[in-house]
């Protein structure tokens, strides 16, 4: 299906109090636009708004200053009902120079309100961001509440006390931005004001200065006079279910669920890996936490990092890897000989834009092909995705609980955007969960590696170290009965009939297909897999309230699916699957259940807008008549 | 501690697999004399691992009643470091060949050298391609006829010891395979050292390379063209012991004098600057240098990672803890 979007229409900043609210905050990538989000998003947290948040950030670490390509931004929806995306349209808009203007104002709603550093809009600037006349001048702002304020000026004289000069005082105009806002949405000071003094805590006149502009940018909502229609603005606080939350990015989610995963399966881990955007803060999260009992190994490239991960394994570890699509690629030999040792390892693949270098700071979901099926041989592996940033932490447990179940190597898909974006989390009482301790082969008698379990058709795990338990294994075809080199002819038949049962019964392990949201059987449903999952939620759940018979469908496990799948589809008319891919995910349930599901895909490096998803909803109904 | 390890033999580490490699390679020589050897390690047997790449050197392990892993071209190293970081215990040993170890899997073997992690690295030698049939080899002497080469190789050899000492590796040594004695105490050597060990064996392949090592092997005539490094001793050779080599303090190069020139070189172990012009010593001019090139002390990738995780483990972690660390906040019933 063609991708067209349709606007929400419910942006109304015109009362005082909203339901929910976007807001954008762009700069230079050196302008603090990053930490000014995270901190505006804490303190919505504590508030008790639901919130989902996206960093949208370039390649470039310091583009140069003005420059279109070198804007970053980060987004914040919020409000009073159940948020699962970052939102389409913008209630609110920062913008800290013209670049940052002209690159985000588009999709700034008609009314919306336009914060900008007039302080910024110099010819210089201007003609940098290509704009031929003064957008503050000209009229074409008109359409917007634009609030222009000499945002450089006010922060120099915020912070004259503490002599820093003109350079370093200028930095601090993120803190006098994020101050404004805070007030504009009726947000707390306080947590923004102890994480300034522990971020700078060895420099404590740094802190002041930051938080001196912090506090003035509040008082100047308070005590300026504004443009008529722009005030204090209130979201009512969402009913969420009582316990303790907190903040969690989809990567340390991950990290956690890998350190929880260990913990469960009572195992040390090693986790090796090569630098690559938007993998990478993995690494960073995981080497902080060696209390636990896992270490780390920045190896010397990506085919390393994957070998030593095997290497753990064989060693009676679990190796876990991580990449994103171009390192995944040159794994793919290394997974393979996991497959054929049956040795456990957990692949983590943080999907960015591709092909080659493509758009590694930007989100995709281009590799579920790869996991799938981007390796030499028959050489199946499960593949699981997760559909949310704290889905991150169960989907990192269940890579651990299946990879040492069934010694077999597990493909897990995240991607750029569930990484970084972030969400409230319900901290769970790990007590809880469910234990799945490894047990490693120590029967010295009538021992061979090739012995497996009945049900599962997982290897034995014998640790070197072992006496009696001396063996050898490898990449060469092993006998299905002793575990010797074999080139047999039915032997290998045998063993490739092996792989294949051995991960197509996880089937019977994992959970029964389930209908998130709508019936379960119908006239439509919308099937998704992945970081989609927010704005299909959303989209659905709207286009129900408008009477429009649809469900929506998740599929976390993409190898093996679901054994209820193909039924359950059967049970709807239509089958839409929305993937930021060109339609890998529909051709995979084409194909295996003959189905006529049809594709809506996005490949421009962001995520779904809900309003792109209804507006596909809409079309359906249109054509098939959906409405019940 | 002190419980007494099992006596045990060279049948001991023979696995139950029929070796096949072609009759009369070198390899051969080279496995019954590892075999021998592991007995004098004092380490038992289930904590030996033996970890190869691709290769007919790889093979290695199948034939070792010990913890063995067949891995693929060129990767051993990576794999080998999992396997040491995952448990410091074992005793491994990583095999491979000129292809595997400095051609496909070049990169591995400079950062396992340069990160010194505790491994014996066994690289033999052949200058050949043997399991593909006999394509030159990253180590194969200019003008190598081959099915890829037919009119000579163009490519310029690398010299394996010349490389390890340029990664940073801290114990480097030449030796051959048919010279039991002298294989047998250079690795024995070798397993004492902490860090990366990097041993280079030169090997015969009777097939496609057949002879090419000739002149340091036969007995008739080896004497003239390799020199034995004993760290400490002069650095002389030939049948008599009649020939030395000493480095022109102006040109800064090795030069043959007489055995009993005053300026003959007595052999440091611990001179990286030495050791680097005796590893590039080869005929016509001079005999190839064998034994223990150079050494270094210096604590392993292994131990320094180990060193880590106690101090990160001083406090064990807890998950809940760490699940409600940082800002946290409550939503009451």
């Amino acid at each position: 299906m063609e991708l067209a979007e349709e606007n929400l229409g419910e942006h109304h900043l015109d009362e005082k109090e909203v339901v929910d609210v976007v807001v954008r905050f762009a700069g230079d990538s050196g302008d603090g636009m990053q930490l000014t989000g995270t901190n505006f998003t804490e303190a919505t947290a504590l508030y008790g708004n639901d919130l989902s948040t996206f960093p949208d950030f370039p390649a470039e670490i310091r583009a140069p200053v003005g420059a279109t390509f070198g804007v970053s931004a980060f987004q914040i929806y919020f409000g009073a009902e159940d948020v699962t995306t970052a939102g389409d349209a913008l209630d609110v808009l920062v913008a800290m120079n013209p670049a940052a203007l002209i690159t985000n104002v588009e999709n700034l709603v008609d009314g919306g309100l336009l914060i900008v550093d007039s302080g910024a809009f110099t010819a210089k600037n201007l003609t940098k961001a290509k704009y031929q006349s003064n957008p503050l001048e000209d009229g074409s702002l008109d359409k917007f509440r634009v609030l222009e304020i000499d945002i450089t000026k006010q922060v120099l004289a915020a912070v004259e006390q503490y002599n820093l000069g003109h350079k370093a005082g200028v930095r601090s105009k993120n803190m006098w931005t994020l101050g404004l806002v805070l007030w504009l949405f009726d947000r707390d000071r306080t947590a923004t004001i102890e994480s300034l003094k522990a971020k700078f805590a060895s420099k404590p006149e740094i802190a002041s200065a930051n938080i001196a502009a912090l506090n003035a940018g509040h008082a100047y909502g308070e005590t300026a006079e504004l443009p008529a229609g722009i005030h204090v603005y209130k979201v009512p606080k969402a009913k969420v279910a009582p316990g303790t939350y907190r903040n969690m990015t989809g990567t340390t989610a991950l990290a956690w669920g890998l350190i929880a995963g260990s913990e469960l399966a009572n195992i040390e881990l090693l986790f090796a890996s090569y630098p690559i955007t938007p993998a990478s803060n993995l690494l960073h999260e995981l080497v902080r936490h060696r209390e636990f009992n896992i270490n780390t190994f920045q190896a010397e490239d990506e085919i390393a990092a994957v070998c030593a991960a095997i290497g753990a394994s064989f060693a009676g570890s679990l190796g876990v890897t991580s990449s994103a699509g171009p390192g995944i690629a040159l794994k793919a030999e290394g997974i393979a000989l996991a497959c054929a040792t049956e040795l456990p390892l957990v692949v983590v693949n943080t999907q960015r834009g591709g092909p080659s270098t493509g758009l590694p700071t930007k989100t995709e979901q281009s590799d579920l092909n790869m996991a799938l099926y981007g390796r030499h041989g028959d050489t199946p592996m499960p593949v699981i995705a997760s559909s949310t940033s704290i889905d991150c932490f169960d989907v990192a447990i269940e890579a651990v609980r299946l990879a040492t179940k069934y010694m077999t190597p597990v493909m897990l898909l995240s991607d750029g955007y569930l990484a970084n974006a972030a969400e409230p989390w319900k901290i769970p009482d790990i007590s809880k969960l469910e234990p799945f301790p490894v047990k490693h082969y120590s029967k010295v008698e009538d021992f061979k590696p090739s012995i497996r379990n009945e049900e599962t058709l997982a290897r034995v795990w014998p640790k070197p170290g072992t006496a009696g338990l001396e063996h050898r294994i490898g990449g060469i075809e092993r006998s299905y009965d002793t575990g010797d080199i074999s080139y047999d002819p039915a032997n290998h038949q045998k063993m490739t009939d092996l792989r294949q049962a051995k991960i197509a019964g996880i089937a019977n392990d994992i959970p029964l297909q389930e209908v998130c949201l709508g019936n379960e059987t119908g006239k439509l449903a919308l099937v998704g897999w992945g970081s989609t999952y927010g704005a299909i939620h959303q989209a659905v759940k709207r286009a129900r309230g408008e009477g429009i018979d649809v469900s929506h469908i998740h599929v976390r496990y993409l190898s093996p699916l679901p054994r209820n799948l193909g039924e359950l589809l059967k049970g709807f008319d239509s089958i839409l699957v929305p993937e930021m891919n060109t339609g890998q995910f529909v051709r995979l349930i084409r194909s295996e259940y003959l189905i006529d599901a049809e594709a809506l895909n996005k490949v421009a490096g962001q995520p779904f807008k809900i309003g792109e998803i209804l507006s596909a909803i809409h079309k359906k109904v249109a054509q098939t008549g959906s409405k019940s | 501690m002190n419980q007494a390890l099992p006596t045990l033999t060279v049948k001991d580490y023979a696995s139950d697999q029929e070796v096949r490699w072609c009759p009369g390679c070198g390899d051969y020589a080279i496995l019954k004399t590892i075999q021998k050897l592991m007995p004098e390690f004092e380490q038992p047997k289930e904590n030996q691992v033996f970890i190869s790449g691709i290769g007919c050197s790889s093979r290695f392990p199948y034939y070792m009643n010990t913890f063995g892993f067949h891995t693929i071209h060129g990767r051993a190293p990576a794999i080998a470091t999992g396997v040491k970081l995952a448990n410091p215990e074992l005793d491994v040993w990583v095999i491979t060949g000129d292809g595997d170890g400095f051609s496909i899997g070049g990169n591995h073997m400079l950062h396992v050298l340069r990160r010194n992690v505790d491994l014996q690295i066994l690289l033999f030698n052949n200058e050949i391609y043997g399991l593909t049939k006999g394509q030159y080899s990253p180590t194969s002497q200019t003008g190598t006829r081959s099915p890829s080469s037919p009119a000579g190789s163009i490519d310029l050899p690398l010299s394996p010891c010349e490389v390890a000492l340029g990664s940073g590796g801290t114990f480097i040594a030449r030796t051959i395979d048919t010279e039991a004695k002298h294989l047998s105490a250079v690795v024995k050597r070798g397993h004492d050292h902490r860090g990366a060990t990097f041993i280079e064996i030169l090997q015969n392949c009777p097939i496609y390379n057949d002879g090419i090592f000739e002149q340091v092997k036969d007995k008739k005539i080896a004497a003239d063209f390799k020199v034995e490094l004993v760290h400490g001793e002069p650095v002389v050779f030939g049948k008599e012991r009649e020939q030395g080599i000493r480095l022109n303090h102006d040109t800064l190069k090795l030069e043959l004098v007489d055995a009993t020139h005053e300026d003959v070189l007595v052999h440091d172990e611990t001179n990286k600057v030495l050791a680097n012009l005796l590893a590039t010593m080869h005929a016509p001019d001079f005999p190839v240098a064998v034994g223990v090139l150079y050494r270094q002390e210096k604590t392993s990738y292994v131990d320094d990672s180990r060193q880590q995780l106690i101090t990160a483990r001083a406090a064990k972690g807890s998950l809940q803890e760490l699940l409600s660390s940082g800002h946290t906040w409550k939503v009451e019933e």
